[in-house]
């Protein structure tokens, strides 16, 4: 699936020379958007109708750059325009846009194209115009199996949010998490699957027992996960392709809070016996265990650095829940967390410049990120009950959990996800089928 | 048994009605808060028995696992009941309430649902006979975002296996 997408060409046209081009600064909190167009892609008559019968989709050029303008909108960086306002028809914009069309509704840059139906494939071709210096930025050209087509979106977005903000885009992936139905006092929970966008949600379990904290491995084709299958929680490696399941280990008690090495060639979590958790890690081809963590406390929530050297995880052995890092084979254990409250679930960030984590203050609970060494703490998010942050591929922002306060009889609970970017600006509620928690962001699945 | 059951029910009733007069008026809120003692639960709301004067379950101060005196008492009971009736097991459930991060809260029930199982050993118990399972906050028995509620889910649960 993942690599079924295969770019046949790609006529990346580079500039000649480095003229004055639009970048986007995406480290600082963007209270000005870049406004762009994006103008639905055109497509002849007869691709059209091919189109709309495998894919029951009317027009699947505009389909296409609606999937682009709502993840350039939701990254907060780009203000896609009315399309009621463009004035140049899309085929005609794709072969050479009058500039002064775009510029006159404020447009800075320009996104065209085409799409053709060829040899039962989705020819797409697209441009990127800088409006204001009058140039073509970048144009690439792929095709693919029609089915395809919500992701050739999220390429296109990839391309462009990398062209006008130097840094790898995050909208060709997917999010595995927890769907949650029923009273609070019972909840049922799945695994489900879903794009970045919400768009092919995918039920994984039936929800016939209880599964927690799912994480994809770097490939995002497997995932380790907490199931309580047979009442024993264990944590279990799922294969999304096959669906086959398997439980990691063999061990005489609870496992969890699973992720895997960079490599993904170990798991790492927690198992828990006569009241202390400790971290240990199982080598994937040979089955090796090896013991991390050996302390009366509970050390949980374990999170490699991407280069692999170091661990971070939670520990209460001071007392309270805080967070601390170490070398890979658990020596030279420092505490990281010092500031007021209690510190959990620390993620380290793709970029390894920062941990995102957790924390419980007053009464109110936090989404930050901190420096390796516990310096430079921010938060960015505060409220009634929020955890577990995971980072997009490119390190820039964070999904997480958020479940609502009910009242005196119990009521109004929910559990939903929500994301943020790093400058803290940008929050937003992704949209589930069901109440959701446990978010976990796949790598990009295309380079 | 059947003497228990109705005991067991009528206990149920009367505890259903406190809580419906104690929704009733606002006075009787402090009524509610009068079921805690120093954040350990010490109602019996949510309490079942496993026979006549055993109660089912434990209650913590949060983060905490230590036993209070109240609980000791209540696992000294189970303990004896455990010896007359040899041939059951037991399966000690662990909880904390929603006031923590999931995956600490996961050890925190596995940790509190030991400590139940070490005084029933030191009263007698076997280890063979008790398993512990911990849920974590997943399976809260009230639904409420307050300290009362909260003090019902951090708890111990002793269930028959058998």
């Amino acid at each position: 699936m993942i690599k079924k997408i295969y770019l046949l060409i790609a006529l990346l046209i580079i500039p000649l020379k480095a003229f004055a081009l639009i970048e986007v600064d995406i480290t600082r909190g963007n209270l000005n958007p870049l406004p762009l167009a994006v103008s639905p892609l055109s497509i002849d008559d007869k691709s059209k109708k091919s189109f709309e019968k495998i894919l029951k989709k009317e027009n699947i050029g505009s389909e296409i750059s609606i999937v682009v303008e709502n993840n350039l909108r939701t990254s907060g960086l780009f203000n896609p325009l009315s399309k009621d306002a463009f004035l140049q028809a899309p085929d005609i914009a794709n072969l050479k846009p009058r500039f002064e069309d775009w510029n006159l509704i404020k447009a800075q840059a320009l996104i065209t194209g085409k799409v053709t139906y060829v040899d039962e494939k989705l020819r797409v071709e697209f441009r990127l115009w800088d409006i204001l210096a009058g140039k073509e930025m970048m144009a690439l050209a792929f095709t693919t199996v029609p089915n395809n087509w919500r992701r050739v979106g999220h390429i296109i977005s990839d391309k462009v949010y990398e062209r006008l903000t130097g840094e790898k885009g995050y909208f060709d992936t997917r999010i595995i998490y927890v769907a949650e139905e029923g009273p609070k006092t019972q909840r049922i929970k799945k695994l489900a699957i879903m794009d970045q966008d919400g768009a092919n949600n995918k039920f994984l379990t039936l929800g016939n027992e209880l599964v927690l904290t799912p994480r994809f491995n770097p490939t995002s084709q497997m995932v380790a996960y907490l199931s309580y299958f047979k009442n024993l929680p264990r944590v279990y490696l799922l294969d999304i392709e096959t669906g086959t399941q398997e439980v990691v280990g063999d061990f005489p008690g609870m496992t969890f809070a699973p992720r895997f090495s960079p490599n993904g060639k170990k798991i790492i979590m927690s198992f828990a016996k006569d009241g202390k958790s400790d971290i240990y890690t199982m080598d994937l081809e040979n089955r090796i265990v090896e013991r991390i963590t050996n302390h009366p406390s509970i050390d949980t929530s374990p999170s490699y650095s991407p280069d692999g050297k170091y661990i971070a995880f939670n520990s209460d052995r001071s007392g309270y829940q805080q967070i601390y890092t170490m070398k890979n084979n658990g020596s030279d254990v420092k505490r990281i967390s010092f500031g007021n409250g209690i510190y959990g679930t620390p993620v380290w960030s793709p970029r390894g410049d920062l941990i995102a984590f957790t924390k419980l203050h007053k009464g109110k609970f936090y989404i930050g990120v901190m420096r390796t060494d516990g310096s430079g703490e921010r938060l960015l998010t505060e409220n009634f009950y929020q955890e577990a942050p995971s980072w997009s591929p490119n390190g820039r922002v964070l999904i997480f959990y958020r479940e609502t306060k009910t009242n005196a009889k119990g009521e109004g609970f929910s559990a939903k996800l929500w994301s943020i970017d790093l400058t803290g600006y940008n929050e937003r509620l992704v949209e589930t089928l069901t109440d959701a928690s446990d978010p976990s962001w796949s790598s990009l699945l295309s380079n | 048994m059947i003497p228990n059951k109705i005991f067991k029910n009528t206990l149920l009733i009367l505890a259903a009605c406190l809580v419906l007069t104690a929704c009733a008026t606002k006075k009787n809120v402090e009524t509610m808060s009068g079921q805690m003692q120093s954040d350990v639960y010490s109602g019996t709301d949510t309490v079942e028995y496993l026979a006549d004067g055993v109660p089912d379950r434990v209650f913590f101060a949060t983060n905490e696992s230590i036993l209070t005196t109240a609980s000791r008492e209540t696992l000294r009971a189970q303990a004896t009941w455990l010896r007359k009736n040899s041939s059951i097991n037991v399966v000690l459930e662990g909880h904390a309430d929603e006031r923590g991060t999931r995956e600490y809260n996961l050890a925190l029930g596995e940790r509190r649902a030991n400590s139940a199982k070490d005084y029933l050993m030191t009263y007698g118990i076997s280890s063979d006979r008790i398993s512990v399972l911990s849920y974590g906050k997943e399976r809260p028995v009230d639904a409420g975002s307050n300290p009362l509620a909260w003090s019902k889910n951090r708890r111990s649960v002793t269930v028959k296996a058998n």
